[in-house]
């Protein structure tokens, strides 16, 4: 147990948060931001998209659960930094196989616990996301201008691309569950397990590309769809994504993304996209289907959102045809998914496989195979296993 | 879909008489139905017989009976007001039994009377054991393993199936006569013995036990939409065996990892589904073995309840408010969140803060009742606090209690650490403190725990 020892997390505009030290000893540098889930900080923590970036939990108790295999995102915890007000002492659950504080040392990520999040939300919520720092074990001896020069030398999000740290380096291939309805091809920015799972068990055998990957290689594999995942970073820093994307559209590939694909999308149909203030980080995001009218209470995780009109439906400025917003957030109205309408290709900036999160939008995957089913003449798999 | 407009007048049903089981909480959640129906331009005609109520105070109806709540006094109100729909849901176990006998006896059909809120179909899969059994399981979630038998060589056969302990319930007893815990063949032997000739069906009923078991709930709203939100999630720290309203509980749950949480979300949905709740809220209880994480669906009920009053002053998410709304056809999404003005109320609060509640008792006045606590309630209020850990919401409800010793305290040990848990394996009133006061003479965690 290294609860305990004085720490401190450091905001880019001078303030300062006295702490104690949680999980690996040290410094952590990255872009400050706050998640509101009551529920999953182990796939908060393992979740791609966090990369660069010290998260605060709103929820006081964090570690109750402990850690196990089965709930891991992907290979290892992505966040620089992790805060919370209470780190729970000992685990309670079944499922636990080690703590959070244990994990956090194993993985060198250095946290910070006691600090008065709700101060801190309240702070970020106005000031807007920064960089900050958390320092502890003989860095927090750093004199405190030197720790404020740190912070401020760390990276800003804004024009960082951040896919080729999180990727995987070469292909990885999961069968589909069932009778196979065509390959996949998967640009990895920073796929989620729950991700991989949802889209094999819908019938695609699904093949995972590197970041790095050329519409060449994807080529090969003859896919009968395409898909952009989620991940850390800024969508206008990832022109060549835009381009592999477009090449696809051209040829009527059907096409499904998430999150930072949902960026790309809007980018390659030819939208804009922009930084939010804070964010919408957790899990209890309430979001309208425009099409049924629907409300589906969706995880989110986005630092960044496409600009589109929502009113109406609109030509596409680069030329892919009409397009729709087809959800929007209902807290401040911020799209949160795209559709075009002349070719096979959607998207949400939420988290349907969400995991952590409610399950209120795992449609969008079957919506994603019916698309590609009733696009391929003579699929003996229409209607099969899943 | 904006509100119906062939609703003009409404009949409230309060909750009657607060007794143990059912107190002011229906007074809160009735009160803010009237107030809702009214300010929606809808006459509202209250019958409830309790003076002690904010929802009888001139203003909060147009007519006002304080009447006793039977079929036969509402039929004579409903003659004279002739009200377009009934609103149930809100004045509690009362109301809801209220409004079944009417509709049994024709009284709704009679006078053109709609039930809003929950209609008869969906109160009666909810009450109803098979039913809301068979529900539950195409739910994909689980029930209580559960067999009748008939003869004592049965029942020892039905047992080695379910294991010991295992819950007995004699059939058509009064009073859970016979009912009772065996925890070995022997014993099960003799109360079968026994249960059979109580019954007068020569049937007992053999339940898996499920005493010890982690006991959660959770808060739901649906629309005429089908928009389903979970308010909140409630977390028991006594375990299964002590009845909901005499344990101390938590919001929101605190031992579930997402996979366990969103689980209990979707049976929970599910449920509100299938039962039919179209407009208002429920309350799902769920009981989770801590060993296997195996979930059985204990009830749900159809109405606002105990739990709802907990569940709106911890989020703040007005649920009695917003089932009245949704009972006149607005959809979530139409309604706009009370603490923010500008969201809707389609959405799940989500807390920085934890909450707890802990009953109140009373049994220094009824110095012959038995203190232990079982599956029915005993409390007769309950105290909430809210603090930004759970040591601290805990510490304030305990001190919120204004009864001596109810409180955590570092007075001189006056017995053996064996001593204090042997008395905490009995769940009575003031458990906690001798849990405190256990530790503070040396327990571990552990001994706690197989204690308790």
């Amino acid at each position: 147990m290294t609860i305990g020892e004085p720490a401190v997390l450091v905001l880019e505009d001078g303030t300062r948060y006295a702490g104690r030290a949680w999980g690996a000893k040290g410094r952590s540098l990255g872009e400050l931001v706050f998640n509101t889930g009551m529920t999953g900080y182990q796939e908060t923590l393992t979740d791609p998209s966090y990369a660069g970036q010290i998260v605060v939990m709103t929820a006081p108790h964090i570690g109750n659960t402990g850690m196990n295999t089965d709930d891991e995102e992907s290979r290892q915890i992505w966040v620089s930094g992790f805060v919370s007000r209470d780190a729970a002492r000992m685990p309670s659950n079944y499922r636990s196989e080690r703590s959070l504080d244990d994990e956090l040392v194993a993985q060198d990520v250095v946290g910070i616990t006691g600090i008065d999040t709700r101060a801190l939300t309240l702070k970020l919520r106005e000031t807007g996301v920064m960089r900050a720092g958390v320092f502890s074990g003989d860095d927090a001896a750093i004199a405190q201008k030197e720790q404020l020069a740190l912070v401020s030398q760390g990276p800003e999000m804004a024009g960082r691309n951040l896919s080729a740290e999180v990727s995987v380096e070469k292909v990885r291939v999961v069968p589909a569950v069932g009778s196979s309805i065509g390959s996949l091809a998967v640009v990895d920015l920073g796929i989620k397990e729950s991700t991989v799972h949802h889209l094999a068990a819908r019938g695609f055998d699904v093949h995972i590309f590197p970041e790095s990957v050329e519409w060449a290689s994807i080529e090969q594999i003859e896919p009968v769809a395409l898909f952009y995942s989620n991940g850390p970073g800024d969508p206008s820093a990832s022109d060549r994504h835009v381009e592999i994307l477009r090449t696809a559209l051209e040829k009527g590939i059907p096409f499904f993304g998430i999150c930072f694909g949902n960026q790309l999308l809007g980018r390659a149909l030819g939208f804009d996209t922009y930084k939010l203030k804070y964010g919408h980080r957790g899990i209890n995001q309430p979001v309208k289907d425009k099409t049924t009218g629907r409300v589906e209470i969706t995880a989110q995780n986005h630092g960044f959102a496409v600009e589109a009109p929502r009113d109406a439906v609109v030509d596409s400025p680069a030329g892919f045809g009409k397009v729709e917003v087809s959800h929007v957030s209902l807290n401040d109205n911020v799209v949160e998914g795209l559709r075009a309408l002349d070719i096979p290709a959607f998207s949400v900036q939420y988290h349907p496989e969400a995991a952590a999160g409610p399950h209120d939008s795992t449609y969008l995957f079957d919506r994603f195979r019916d698309l590609v089913v009733d696009r391929t003449p003579g699929s003996s798999a229409a209607g099969g296993d899943r | 879909m904006p509100r119906r407009d062939d609703i003009k007048t409404v009949l409230v049903i309060g909750s009657g008489p607060i007794v143990i089981g059912q107190a002011a909480e229906f007074d809160y959640s009735g009160t803010q139905a009237c107030r809702v129906l009214r300010e929606e331009g809808v006459r509202v005609v209250l019958v409830n017989s309790n003076p002690a109520t904010i929802m009888t105070d001139p203003g909060f109806a147009d007519a006002t009976y304080i009447e006793p709540i039977t079929p036969e006094v509402i039929e004579a109100i409903i003659a004279k007001e002739k009200p377009d729909a009934i609103l149930p849901t809100l004045g509690g176990q009362t109301a809801l039994n209220a409004a079944i006998q009417l509709h049994e006896r024709g009284i709704l059909e009679k006078y053109r009377v709609e039930l809003i809120g929950a209609s008869f179909e969906a109160i009666q899969r909810g009450e109803d054991r098979q039913q809301f059994k068979d529900l539950v399981l195409e739910a994909g979630a689980d029930v209580a393993a559960s067999f009748i038998a008939t003869t004592v060589d049965e029942a020892v056969d039905y047992a080695k199936e379910l294991g010991y302990p295992l819950v007995i319930r004699p059939s058509f007893t009064m009073g859970g006569l016979g009912s009772g815990f065996a925890y070995s063949e022997e014993e099960l032997i003799r109360m079968v013995s026994d249960g059979l000739h109580q019954s007068p069906t020569h049937e007992v009923l053999l339940e898996e036990s499920i005493l010890g078991w982690k006991e959660y709930e959770l808060e739901l709203m649906r629309d005429n939409a089908d928009n389903c939100v979970v308010v909140c999630s409630i977390e028991n720290v006594d375990p299964v065996g002590v009845h909901t309203g005499d344990s101390i509980t938590v919001a929101p749950a605190l031992t579930l990892t997402d996979r366990e949480y969103q689980r209990l979300r979707d049976i929970g949905i599910d449920i509100i589904r299938r039962v039919g709740v179209d407009t208002g809220g429920c309350n799902i209880q769920f009981a989770v073995d801590p060993s296997t994480g195996r979930v059985i669906v204990i009830e749900m009920n159809p109405r606002v309840s105990r739990s709802s009053a907990l569940a709106s002053k911890a989020t703040g998410f007005p649920i009695a408010k917003i089932a009245a709304k949704l009972a006149l056809g607005y959809r979530l999404d139409e309604i706009p969140n009370d603490i923010t003005q500008v969201t809707p109320a389609s959405f799940e609060p989500t807390l920085d803060y934890v909450v707890v509640k802990v009953p109140r008792f009373a049994f220094e006045k009824f110095p012959l009742a038995d203190r232990t606590l079982t599956t029915t309630m005993k409390s007769v209020g309950e105290a909430m606090a809210l603090g930004r850990n759970f040591s601290q919401a805990l510490n304030k409800a305990l001190r919120s209690l204004e009864q001596r010793g109810s409180s955590f305290h570092w007075n001189e040990l006056t017995h053996t650490a064996e001593e204090l848990l042997a008395v905490a394996k009995v769940p009575t009133d003031g458990r906690i403190v001798t849990l405190q006061q256990a530790l503070r003479a040396g327990a571990t965690i552990e001994q706690a725990h197989q204690a308790t």
